[in-house]
């Protein structure tokens, strides 16, 4: 996969904002930890795999290209979270759709897996889209708790010392079987997308 | 994150490694690429869990692959075979009899979710054990480098070929 063009990013950029459209309506809940809004906000992105998974796979996607693409994920990504999750205070209640889930852990495994020489744009392009889907699913969740602002500030922290941290690491890899070793981890990413598509599909 | 959910991460963790028809062959997969060196022992890692998982999907969406115990001995048996005979062939043809046998492996094994457990949990902890089968084959695989190790190898691919042979009888009794 050399490059992504722009009517490929466009089209799955219909389809990820059509299955959010059809997000169903459920049980949002946060996490309390006792210690205020922000830190409950840092901790239900650390406890919610649907969300924590393909930040991960962004960073180590990132990482594998780069300084720049690091950097550049480093901050596109949180800030689009942000936007994301201020546009779903809006909306009406919904949960992450496990389709929706399972599409970004097989787009992005399959990307860090390719080691896909992405352009600088795109990679820009992918973390937004992806910050605003899972910041939107995110906000979606929060509109009920009275200091949802606050926990999204924390939340977007937790995404932004995710990144950060797992792109310089994976940056720094200088080992072929590092490298390697990322690629593994995103087959698993993928492997376990293409798994939970299957349980959507039974309807687990 | 609910109770049940971590539950389901144990679940999807533990199911490989308690059954050692699917340890035998994950491990012996490991072996095999450790023998074959670059680049089978990295894209035989890369391969395996992605077509274990849909051969995993498969059984999800409810399609019967005939055969699924037999498939998964005759995996064993041929795994254990190929490290003890250290065979050799074409990338192409080894990627292909791996991913033939994952689809038994995860057809059989990565759909079974206790109820209330999270699904996703249950794959993550499902895919990663089975990577870590794999990592502690390529593990062990590191004594090829020497004389004795390439006699240990074989050895070793010998006693997976024979639980095969075990798991084979198993079946067909």
């Amino acid at each position: 996969m050399k490059r992504l063009s722009s009517s490929r990013l466009l089209t799955c950029a219909v389809v990820a904002l059509a299955v959010v459209l059809r997000a169903e309506p459920a049980e949002a809940h946060l996490n309390s930890t006792g210690m205020g809004p922000i830190y409950d906000g840092l901790m239900h992105f650390l406890m919610s795999p649907e969300d924590l998974v393909p930040a991960l796979a962004l960073a180590l996607l990132a990482g594998l290209r780069g300084a720049a693409y690091g950097r550049r994920a480093s901050f596109t990504l949180p800030v689009a979270w942000l936007v994301g999750s201020l546009f779903g205070l809006t909306a009406a209640a919904t949960t992450g759709s496990a389709v929706l889930t399972s599409l970004w852990f097989l787009l992005l495994g399959g990307l860090v897996i390719a080691d896909a020489k992405l352009p600088l744009s795109a990679m820009t392009a992918l973390a937004a889209l992806c910050g605003l889907v899972h910041g939107y699913l995110n906000g979606t969740g929060m509109g009920q708790s009275g200091f949802a602002v606050v926990t999204l500030f924390g939340l977007t922290s937790g995404v932004f010392v995710l990144i950060v941290l797992a792109a310089a690491f994976v940056v720094q890899l200088r080992a072929h079987w590092a490298r390697i070793a990322v690629r593994v981890a995103g087959s698993w990413i993928a492997a376990s997308g293409l798994l939970m598509l299957g349980w959507s599909f039974r309807g687990s | 994150m609910q109770q049940g959910e971590a539950a389901g991460f144990l679940t999807g963790f533990l199911h490989p490694i308690s059954g050692l028809d699917h340890v035998l062959a994950m491990v012996a997969v490991g072996l095999w690429g450790a023998q074959l060196g670059a680049p089978a022992i990295w894209v035989l890692p890369v391969a395996f869990p992605l077509v274990m998982a849909m051969g995993g999907m498969l059984g999800l969406m409810g399609v019967a692959v005939p055969g699924i115990e037999y498939g998964i001995a005759t995996s064993a048996i041929l795994l254990g075979a190929a490290v003890m005979l250290e065979m050799r062939p074409p990338l192409v043809v080894t990627a292909m009899l791996v991913g033939v046998f994952a689809i038994f492996h995860g057809h059989a094994h990565g759909t079974e979710l206790a109820p209330g457990q999270s699904a996703l949990l249950y794959s993550m902890g499902f895919v990663m054990a089975t990577g870590c089968l794999h990592a502690l084959g390529i593990g062990i695989g590191v004594v090829h480098r020497w004389t004795w190790g390439q006699k240990l190898l074989r050895a070793a691919g010998a006693v997976v070929a024979v639980g095969g042979v075990f798991f084979m009888w198993k079946a067909l009794a």
